[in-house]
């Protein structure tokens, strides 16, 4: 599927005019729309759409407004609990975490924009979520990003890394909320299309949040923020919903620009305007504009709208209606009003400084409506544009085997970390590859350039603890926050993969003493219309939705990103996910590295494996395939640590995951600064498996604790009576890394594995 | 009662906000005030001020508010300006040097520790020569500069109330210089973030040392 973008200084065949004279034949190809979804259009109207209708069409029935090819999957995901307080639809969704309080978070990607512009494309995808969660009237506390770039030896890779941490800084950072935490890796796959998914986390009284669904028949709509222009007309609708293609340089344009400033005067006056009820319903603007924001207020509440585009402040006065409907200028909200508080709106408004203007009216035609002064030049139904876009059903298909490619790395990782003498089979040189892997290694150089801080609530900064802990204020209650998605395990196995994705985000939590309260999620796929994607995306959410229900995790909102492919192939399949967890203590969250002395003790059923470990891949023997996972022993697991955590207890908690048991103990002893001793020998007997395996072999249910050696026996005994499994591996003395399974031993001193751990900032400069 | 000026764009107005109330009473200036009604110390603080796009604190230093708080500080109110506030306050004159983007070029956000310097300043009266604290920096334009000779100067003056600690520079200050005070002391701008030191949860309180110098000064005229 290809689409070409109508530019305004460029006009492609098929760019929409003013009536449907204009309009040639098979327009509706160029703008995305099959024959099929045209016919049904026409059908829908009862007659032709003329150019601006058309254009209104082609977005809103886009995947990435419609969900054409994954609403009905996402159907299976459990959105039901006791603390749900917003659920999927609305911009944000919000969990009840006591004291009056909501806690609202969504995550959403920018992804092909990031592609083509990273800076930019990354900024917006921040500014965007921020309004989402602002939307529902909650103040943004915290934000969190989750990355995917391809191999860090690539130029074009670092580029892209360099532009999008940037990008996000540079939005983050000038807005004043803080970036607590994120994830990110480096795979082939995604060299040609990075991923950059943003997770916003607002915090609002649970009787001050405010729904998107108009109402009230001669209510205002009222837009404001800042002016719309022609930047990233068709931009996330078109970009995100086709693959990416060579060229796609030229759709700089379609990228939004962003303008932190504006929208932090945007993001003050919302909630002082909701503060002060002058609001009937809010809406950001986001992917299609006014059509998608006016179009999906107006569907929400069973109404209509009429809009005069000649009303909408512009950056430049000569533009089409179509454009104005469809423009994607950010930092722009639309209101719903009562015709009484509409002077009320605008003072505020002047206050800070934003752009307001009265737009349009609701109305009780059901129809949205354009006006152009007074010249109607558009009128369809809101249930065609918003609610009868056709569904498709994927035809999913079992790929034959590994699609990726494998490549053999660990010897060039192992020269430069270990040392060019070091032998790529002794464990140690393979430990210090590891850690310098840039999937496993401190992400210390893109973190650093975020402000972690603002807002005076972060208990736990970047990588301090497994999960970031956030004070909700007013109170002693915190949260932990965490986003997780290993692409690469669930190219391996997408059911698997993205069980493994959920249980390692509430191992996180639990890390920081955190239970889960909700989850939403981003699919980052390939084309769904390929039989090996399809599969992959209807495993996976099968395979989250089976998580959710074993932890009772709700998801309460989520987005989807289809089409991450280009002609080299598709993107590892990544659902990404978010989790907020409720933490009555924040005094009492360990950190990763021990206490000197204290006894590290494995907890959980983890069964290490090297299918589809880091490891594995550094050996290019990558291959289908993941062990099954017992969901409700982790599940068992992540409580039984959870508690201990809360017991204050455990100096320490960090949980398995890539580079194996050897990795995670190194990271303890590097944030210590402290060696670490430990024989993986119980885990051997206890698994069956091999000595490298033991201290390599990744899986979920592994979390490694902390405590005083008095106490170990006692923590021991717990975990039996609560039939969890629990093994005493060593613990935190002298200054090196001595850790031994079977007949293999890994020594390493811990400032060398520092070194090879801290080495991502080195990479990025020496290049 | 201690004044927090607010800028379209402020960032960190709030923790400031906050970190006064530890001490005493606060409350919010907006930056269209055009006198500081009732006020004994002003606080001009941290993120950015109507977006920062020409230059950093070039346009806030022209707002009512800063206009007020100029006269303030010349009938000797104790003025703290932090991070963007003492970007603001070398743009509007009551300070000496410039900040300059850091030699990293990148914004940077990390822990250090700074060494109070025994400048006359009430805001670190309390403070021992030599004395550590532990606050984080964020910034992408924190580089202190002034030509040699006032460097000189200043550190002759004891205008110098704090150095980052060896090796602890995060962005290339002249002379490690994480703040500098005016000649009577009462005006104190520092590119660390005092108030978000001011409890060890979130990772320290050994800034509190400066909030607590508004409640040792006597009210300005």
């Amino acid at each position: 599927m290809t689409t070409r973008v109508p530019t305004p200084d460029a006009p492609q065949p098929g760019t929409p005019g003013r009536g449907a004279e204009d309009v040639p034949a098979a327009a509706h190809r160029e703008l995305g729309l099959t024959d099929f979804e045209y016919e049904r259009i026409t059908e829908l109207l009862g007659r032709e759409p003329n150019g601006v209708e058309l254009a209104m069409f082609s977005l809103l029935w886009s995947e990435h407004c419609a969900y054409k090819h994954s609403r009905k999957l996402l159907g299976r995901l459990p959105t039901e609990g006791e603390r749900v307080v917003m659920g999927p639809g609305e911009n944000a969704g919000a969990v009840d975490v006591g004291g009056g309080h909501a806690v609202a978070f969504k995550v959403e990607s920018h992804n092909h924009p990031s592609a083509v512009e990273p800076f930019q494309g990354a900024a917006t995808g921040v500014g965007g979520i921020l309004r989402d969660v602002f939307a529902i009237g909650a103040r943004p506390i915290a934000v969190l990003d989750s990355l995917r770039f391809g191999e860090l030896s690539s130029e074009r890779s670092r580029y892209l890394f360099e532009g999008v941490v940037a990008g996000i800084g540079h939005y983050g950072n000038s807005i004043g909320v803080p970036t607590v935490g994120g994830e990110v890796y480096f795979e082939a796959p995604y060299e040609h299309n990075c991923l950059v998914n943003a997770m916003c986390v607002g915090l609002a009284r649970s009787d001050e949040m405010i729904r998107s669904a108009a109402a009230g028949t001669g209510n205002v709509l009222v837009l404001f923020g800042a002016s719309t222009g022609r930047d990233g007309i068709g931009g996330a609708s078109v970009l995100a919903s086709a693959e990416l293609e060579a060229g796609d340089d030229a759709k700089r344009p379609t990228v939004q620009i962003g303008d932190p400033f504006e929208e932090s005067k945007l993001l003050e006056c919302s909630l002082e305007l909701l503060a002060s009820g002058l609001l009937v319903s809010l809406q950001d603007l986001g992917a299609a504009g006014l059509t998608s924001s006016a179009g999906e207020m107006a569907s929400k509440g069973g109404v209509g709208v009429e809009i005069d585009v000649r009303r909408v402040p512009l950056r430049e006065a000569d533009m089409e209606p179509f454009e104005i409907m469809v423009s994607e200028s950010q930092e722009r909200m639309l209101a719903v009003v009562r015709p009484e508080d509409t002077d009320a709106v605008i003072a505020l408004c002047e206050k800070w400084q934003t752009g307001v203007a009265a737009i349009g009216t609701v109305t009780d035609t059901g129809a949205m409506r354009i006006l152009d002064d007074r010249e109607e030049v558009g009128n369809v139904p809101v249930s065609a544009l918003v609610d009868e876009c056709p569904l498709y059903d994927l035809k999913p298909e079992k790929p034959d085997g590994w699609m990726y490619r494998n490549a053999e790395t660990l010897s060039m990782h192992v020269a430069l970390h270990a040392g060019r003498s070091a032998d790529p089979e002794d464990p140690s040189a393979v430990l210090t590859a590891l850690l310098g892997s840039p999937n496993v290694g401190s992400k210390r150089w893109a973190f650093e350039q975020y402000d972690s801080i603002v807002g005076s609530r972060t208990v736990r900064r970047p990588e301090a603890a497994d999960a970031a802990v956030l004070l909700l204020g007013e109170s002693e209650r915190a949260i932990g926050v965490s986003i997780d998605g290993n692409g690469r395990r669930v190219a391996c196995d997408p059911y698997a993969g993205a069980v493994e994705a959920v249980l390692e985000c509430a191992q996180n939590l639990a890390c920081a003493g955190a239970e889960p309260l909700g989850l939403t999620n981003c699919l980052n796929f390939g084309n769904p219309e390929k039989p090996a994607v399809a599969w992959q995306l209807d495993r996976a959410v099968s395979g989250l939705a089976d998580a959710c229900v074993a932890l009772r995790v709700p998801v309460v909102g989520g987005n989807v990103s289809l089409y991450n492919e280009t002609e080299h192939g598709s993107i590892y399949p990544t659902p990404v996910v978010g989790m907020i967890g409720e933490l009555p203590d924040p005094e009492r969250v360990p950190g990763v590295g021990p206490r000197a002395g204290d006894r590290l003790v494995l907890v959980g059923p983890f069964a290490p494996s090297l299918a589809g470990s880091e490891l594995a891949k550094l050996r290019g023997e990558l291959a289908e395939g993941l062990p099954e996972t017992d969901v409700a022993s982790v599940a068992a697991a992540i409580a039984f640590a959870r508690e201990q955590v809360r017991s204050g207890r455990m100096s320490a908690a960090h949980d398995v995951s890539e580079g194996g048991l050897a990795a995670a103990l190194a990271e303890m002893a590097i944030a210590a600064d402290a060696g670490i001793e430990a024989d993986l020998d119980p885990l051997v007997e206890l698994r069956g498996c091999s000595g490298e395996t033991a201290l390599f072999g990744e899986g979920p249910g592994g979390i490694v604790l902390a405590v005083d050696p008095g106490d170990a026996e006692g923590l021991i005994g717990d975990a039996r009576r609560a039939r969890v499994d629990a093994l005493a591996l060593g613990s935190a003395s002298g200054d090196r890394l001595e850790i031994s399974a079977a007949e293999r031993e890994a020594s390493v001193p811990v400032a060398a594995a520092a070194r090879a751990w801290h080495s991502l900032a080195e990479r990025m400069h020496s290049a | 009662m201690i004044g927090v000026i607010q800028f379209p764009g402020s960032c960190d107005e709030r923790d400031a906000l906050q970190a006064c109330e530890r001490v005493g009473q606060a409350r919010m200036v907006w930056h269209e005030e055009t006198e500081l009604d009732r006020i004994d110390g002003v606080v001009v603080p941290g993120g950015f001020s109507y977006g920062d796009y020409l230059r950093a604190g070039a346009i806030a230093r022209f707002s009512p508010a800063m206009e007020a708080v100029a006269r303030f500080a010349a009938a000797g109110g104790p003025v703290l300006g932090i991070c963007n506030g003492f970007q603001v306050l070398c743009e509007a004159g009551l300070l000496p040097g410039a900040l300059l983007p850091n030699t990293g070029l990148r914004f940077v956000c990390r822990q250090v520790a700074i060494v109070a310097e025994g400048s006359d300043s009430p805001f670190t009266a309390e403070l021992g020569q030599g004395e550590r604290l532990s606050v984080p920096v964020k910034h992408m334009t924190g580089r202190f500069f002034a030509a040699d000779d006032e460097l000189d100067r200043l550190e002759d003056a004891g205008q110098i109330a704090f150095r980052y600690a060896q090796g602890d520079n995060p962005n290339g200050s002249a002379r490690d210089v994480a703040g500098v005070t005016n000649e009577a002391g009462n005006v104190l701008g520092l590119m660390p973030h005092p108030e978000h030191a001011v409890d060890p949860l979130t990772g320290s309180d050994d800034g509190l040392a400066l909030f607590r110098a508004f409640e040792r000064q006597p009210a300005a005229a």
